[in-house]
């Protein structure tokens, strides 16, 4: 009976010693794992003769001894069984991929966000339906069949007896709300604008706030006076309406004139040139010496 | 100048979640590959393309119109495509009497070339060649390299990085250990790079580990290194870098040797020594008045606090 037992042990023994025999390879350098990418980097010298001899039987066999290599490492990591597989767990990879996109970038705050950092103001969640009491029901509070929609106005009451009876509210009231469209996608924009720290074209750097000082005033003034057909030639001045200040345009002397005149000119710059000293900024220059004995 | 991307207001939310991904994400999708003919192509490289697409199937698409691009002459073509599709892969091939089965092989970066080589293709032989079982869709094959000039000289170094990215397929923190299917091999020797691609059989033995047996499956074929163009290291690093939120904390008094034993640091206030037990004798017993006096010491009189009502 124990002869039977010590014999079924040494069997098994034996069976496993065989089946280590299959699955272990030797190599002389251990190879480079990255099993995160489940990439090996054989660096053993090839057998050259072999390769150019037959390629192909060679090329299988040694890519049959990483391989198992490979494999070997993958059932030797932590593992966990799902839905009845056995899934290994993964290192991270070593190997650093390029990405294909940069890194995004924070987005740069709107005018709105910042007033609201400066002033504490944190933003809070609004239900999406609201209890319409007219209606008895909820109803969203924007979009598609929502609270307050011009859709359910049937009628608009006159607001006091200073308003003209004859102008149509309804049409106001889209006007109102196209307005407030186009102020926040200009303001979009200008979002954009600062953000990208770019300058807008036609504007003359004069866009429409809420406050404007007198001088902005002024230039709006200009600006929407000489936007006319004929660049504001007969346009009317204000009472007490000052000229803007503007560059002045360069003007051209004459092709043909004056030979001493040009001369004169000529040799007004060269003298220029030729006496120019280099200007000292002596706050500057002070500067640089006190700190430089003070480092003495 | 550069363009603003946030200038054009998109007009559906469908549309403005495809542009914040082309904007660039923190954790990218796996990048996808194109396959291009060229205007010369020849049936080998349609075919060779065609097999290359097919391993790579979620994450690759075949163009079909043939392109008057020659990517190291004008890559503007490319980009463009690339950028259309959203591709930061791309393999192109051609065929001409200098370039006979002409391949490149690149990436992009920020939808523009990154780097791309060129191969002369030999000894090709398809996938339909062989009688192997197709592996699953979308699954990742076990890559191997060997060969010295992968370890010794940079463009192979470079290249060996550009392999990995475009044959290494889906990102995955698991794997099945079952479904290991497919392996790739790379072998560079003597100016040649060899491509092997096989299917794993997975034979149980005695033992917890399977043997594994190779099945030919296709495509094989060599390479010759023909034209390169590498990026600039200070491109490659800035393409490379890591988010600051995806790198890891560094965790506080713990630490690994290299033998894998953790060790962690305790840091604890100054011990009380005068409450220590040391070696009982009789020369260090208390006396009987020293006991009471260290009992009186114990325990003092309870601290009350009160305030008195002052009398009206």
């Amino acid at each position: 009976m124990s002869s039977n037992v010590s014999d079924l042990l040494q069997d098994i023994e034996e069976k496993e010693a065989n089946a280590y025999k299959e699955v272990e390879v030797h190599k002389d350098i251990e190879l480079n794992y990255d099993l995160g990418h489940l990439l090996a980097s054989d660096t053993n010298p090839l057998n050259l003769k072999e390769l150019r001899s037959n390629t192909n039987s060679f090329l299988q066999k040694l890519t049959r001894d990483n391989c198992q290599l490979v494999v070997n490492k993958l059932y030797a990591l932590q593992s966990k069984v799902i839905d009845g597989f056995q899934v290994a767990q993964l290192p991270a990879p070593i190997t650093l991929l390029p990405r294909s996109k940069p890194v995004p970038k924070p987005k740069p705050p709107t005018k709105w966000e910042l007033f609201a950092k400066e002033k504490g103001i944190q933003k809070k969640k609004k239900e999406k339906l609201v209890w319409d009491d007219v209606a008895k029901e909820w109803k969203p509070r924007y979009g598609f069949k929502r609270i307050n929609s011009e859709r359910d106005d049937w009628l608009i009451e006159v607001p006091d007896n200073n308003t003209d009876p004859n102008v149509d509210l309804f049409a106001k009231k889209v006007e109102e709300k196209k307005e407030r469209i186009a102020k926040n996608e200009l303001q979009r924009l200008r979002n954009i604008a600062r953000a990208q720290k770019l300058k807008i074209p036609g504007t003359g750097g004069v866009l429409p706030k809420l406050s404007d000082t007198k001088e902005e005033l002024a230039k709006v003034v200009s600006l929407a006076k000489s936007s006319t057909a004929s660049l504001g030639k007969f346009e009317e001045t204000m009472k007490d309406e000052k000229p803007v200040k503007r560059t002045k345009k360069r003007k051209y002397g004459d092709n043909f004139g004056d030979v001493k005149a040009e001369t004169e000119k000529s040799l007004e710059i060269l003298d220029h040139i030729q006496n120019k000293n280099p200007k000292i900024d002596i706050d500057k220059a002070v500067n640089s010496l006190i700190s430089t004995e003070e480092k003495e | 100048m550069q363009s603003i991307p946030a200038l054009k207001k998109p007009k559906t939310r469908k549309g403005k979640k495809i542009l914040e991904k082309r904007g660039g994400q923190l954790v990218e999708d796996d990048k996808r590959a194109m396959f291009m003919k060229g205007s010369t192509v020849n049936q080998t490289m349609v075919d060779f393309m065609k097999d290359i697409a097919l391993l790579k199937k979620p994450l690759s698409s075949m163009l079909n119109q043939k392109n008057e691009s020659k990517p190291f002459e004008n890559a503007d073509p490319i980009e463009h495509v690339a950028q259309k599709g959203d591709f930061s892969l791309f393999m192109f091939g051609s065929n001409s009497k200098k370039r006979p089965n002409n391949l490149v092989i690149g990436r992009l970066f920020d939808n523009r070339i990154l780097d791309m080589f060129e191969f002369g293709v030999s000894n090709y032989k398809a996938l339909r060649d062989f009688k192997a079982a197709s592996i699953l869709k979308g699954c990742k094959p076990i890559l191997l390299f060997s060969g010295e000039p992968f370890e010794t000289e940079f463009e192979y170094q470079r290249l060996k990085n550009l392999l990995i990215d475009f044959f290494s397929g889906p990102k995955t923190n698991a794997i099945r250990l079952t479904g290991l299917e497919h392996v790739i091999s790379i072998v560079a020797a003597e100016g040649k790079i060899y491509f092997r691609s096989y299917r794993v059989l997975l034979k149980k033995t005695g033992a917890k580990l399977p043997r594994v047996e190779l099945q030919e499956m296709g495509p094989f074929f060599d390479l010759t290194l023909r034209r390169h163009k590498l990026a600039s290291d200070s491109l490659m690093k800035s393409a490379s870098k890591q988010p600051k939120q995806l790198k890891p904390r560094k965790v506080k008094n713990i630490q690994k040797s290299a033998l894998g034993t953790t060790f962690g640091r305790v840091h604890m206030q100054r011990q009380d020594y005068s409450e220590l037990q040391v070696r009982k004798l009789k020369g260090l017993k208390k006396s009987k008045s020293e006991k009471r006096e260290a009992e009186s010491d114990e325990k003092p009189a309870k601290k009350v606090r009160f305030s008195i009502k002052p009398n009206p």
